[in-house]
């Protein structure tokens, strides 16, 4: 039972991390209408901006979210404006080129980072990476606990912007209907760059967040990306509170999965969760809870 | 129209007599790559720039192929080149299962799903040790010591490959691809079976892409998951491939390969030793900015937008420009 409880707690922990990954998905899913497949590539870019503050400047890592997400937040407007945004004015035989695009995009971050770095294997290790908290005889990892509890403010924060301010219902319309939103005067060419910004700089938090408890390679974004879009199908595309349900879903059936049927089977979990949901349930998990 | 006829055979003759021209070991492997890089891209190219199913996936089929023909030497004993019979039916089996469930999806959902699925090849295939010996991979003997046979047998597949293709989209089968591209449907109320024909088109595509599976494990003697089944090395690859060179066209994907491979080496080599040696860790880095470089500029791919290339060379006539591919 305890193993039980055990994996439950390190699966929802892990879990809300995950569910900063999916929402910058889905913010920018729900937008555009396109995946970014440089999502985590562009959250790999953070944890290096991380490491390197950490590195040379000997600043927190919790500190330096101050600086990743602006970063990262400034590189999303950036290819929003100067890469995807020009595609939508081309006619071109294929039709999904702006995903295209986000696949050279990952490409290209990637290769940046491992000319600067090359290959190897780097880390963050703050005094409290491994300190534990135990409540009766369940274990929480310190760092986890501080992500998990920064992921909620940051989530809470992302729903307050696009319930409560102009911006935000600005987002939200052009979610809905891009044409409607242009006739009622809102500036959808900004919408969508301020959409990938704010993508990006949730992936770069959710980065930042992992680094004292992960590893860091060039490569690492690949995985992150797969991550995020079954995050965001399970959730069902452009939902946000499905994204959050979908991050949790994903985190505590990986770790179920690593427990119980093997540690090299966690990332097939995943994978194969993502096929059913697709093939029988379409819509995601908010097909279920109508928000 | 005569002239482009002419560079065709030409390039063409070219290519067939490399390998006596060209006695280096070296170049000669970047050939057979490229060459192999063909029939990945071109068949992806029918799937995706013809039928407009944009597969994230081509790497399952792949990996199947390169299994089939190393599984027949570690499992089998028999020879790895019976690969090359059985890859293409075991491709275009898997190919079915895997449509019957992803065509049911479309857009955005399919390129999803069609990548989770190659990603569920590649795990099975590191955990199922027992029949694929996990990690370890895949060693067996090559048969040829010289290159020149690998070669051939590359420009025959892949020209047998082109050709098929060229063949298929001339047929009523190719209008119909195109007309599920187009409008699906549209295509759908015309009487068109959408599932059916995507499934065709499928079909042919994985069929190839698993010879060229059954080809690397022949040529390289040695394949492991991480290689064969790789997301970012062949799938996205194959992608690429197919869109610098043009999708939808029935060139492109095999000048896209031509690019892709030599651009890539002239920078690993570190442009043949004349830049200083940091360059080459650039190669990857190269072809990813011109891949962004002819998505934003080029959008049909190189050959595409040939008349596009071509305007702005004579626009600029005064500067010397060699004039490269078919």
């Amino acid at each position: 039972m305890d193993v039980f409880i055990q994996t439950l707690v390190s699966g929802i922990l892990i879990g809300g991390i995950y569910a900063l990954v999916g929402l910058g998905m889905t913010l920018i899913m729900g937008v555009m209408r396109i995946i970014n497949l440089a999502h985590g590539q562009l959250m790999m870019v953070a944890m290096y901006i991380t490491f390197v503050l950490y590195e040379f400047l000997h600043i927190d890592p919790y500190f330096s979210l101050l600086v990743s997400m602006p970063a990262l937040f400034l590189v999303g407007v950036l290819i929003q404006k100067y890469l995807l945004n020009p595609l939508l004015r081309i006619e071109s035989i294929i039709p999904q080129n702006q995903i295209l695009m986000t696949v050279g995009v990952a490409m290209v971050l990637t290769e940046v980072m491992r000319f600067i770095f090359h290959s190897d294997y780097k880390s963050v290790k703050t005094p409290y990476s491994s300190a534990v908290l135990y409540i009766s005889s369940i274990a929480f990892n310190f760092p986890m606990l501080i992500a998990f509890g920064i992921a909620m403010i940051l989530t809470a924060g992302l729903f307050f912007f696009l319930l409560k301010t102009d911006t935000g219902k600005s987002v939200r319309a052009t979610a809905q209907n891009k044409d409607a939103a242009l006739l009622l005067g809102v500036n959808a060419e900004w919408i969508t760059q301020l959409t990938y910004g704010l993508g990006a700089a949730l992936a770069a938090a959710a980065g930042t967040l992992l680094l004292p408890i992960y590893y860091l390679y060039p490569d690492v974004g690949g995985q992150f990306t797969l991550k995020a879009f079954v995050i965001t199908v399970l959730g069902g595309l452009g939902s946000t509170v499905g994204a959050i349900m979908g991050g949790l879903v994903l985190g505590v059936a990986e770790s179920l999965g690593a427990t119980y049927i093997s540690m090299a089977l966690k990332d097939a979990v995943g994978m194969v969760i993502f096929v059913l949901v697709l093939v029988f349930m379409p819509g995601g998990l908010k097909t279920l809870t109508k928000v | 129209m005569k002239s482009s006829h002419w560079s065709k055979l030409s390039v063409v003759l070219l290519l067939a007599v490399f390998p006596i021209i060209v006695p280096s070991d070296y170049y000669r492997h970047i050939f057979i790559m490229a060459l192999m890089w063909v029939v990945i891209g071109s068949s992806w190219n029918l799937l995706a720039g013809y039928t407009g199913q944009i597969s994230f996936g081509h790497a399952a089929f792949f990996g199947v192929g390169a299994y089939t023909a190393g599984l027949c030497v570690t499992k089998l004993h028999i020879s790895a080149w019976w690969g090359m019979l059985l890859a293409g039916p075991v491709s275009m089996l898997v190919a079915f299962l895997i449509g019957c469930v992803c065509f049911r999806l479309r857009g955005p959902y399919f390129n999803l799903a069609t990548l989770a699925i190659a990603e569920i090849f590649r795990l099975t295939a590191i955990v199922w040790r027992d029949l694929t010996d996990g990690m370890q991979g895949i060693l067996i003997m090559r048969t040829f010591r010289n290159k020149a046979y690998y070669y051939y047998l590359a420009l025959i597949l892949a020209a047998a490959c082109i050709y098929a293709i060229y063949r298929v989209m001339r047929s009523k089968w190719g209008y119909y691809f195109v007309a599920i591209r187009e409008d699906q449907d549209a295509a759908e109320s015309m009487g068109i079976s959408a599932f059916r024909y995507k499934t065709f088109s499928l079909l042919i595509s994985s069929f190839f892409t698993g010879l060229a599976g059954a080809f690397y494990m022949n040529y390289m003697g040695f394949i492991d998951p991480e290689v064969v089944f790789s997301l970012y090395f062949i799938s996205i690859m194959a992608i690429l491939v197919a869109i610098i060179g043009g999708a939808g066209t029935i060139w492109g994907p095999a000048v896209g390969a031509f690019i892709m491979v030599l651009l890539q080496e002239t920078f690993r080599s570190s442009f043949f030793g004349i830049f200083p040696k940091w360059v080459s860790e650039a190669h990857a880095l190269a072809f990813g900015l011109l891949v962004i470089f002819v998505i934003r500029y080029m959008t049909n791919g190189i050959v595409g937008d040939w008349v596009k290339v071509q305007r702005l060379w004579s626009k600029n006539k005064e500067q010397p420009l060699a004039s490269t591919g078919s």
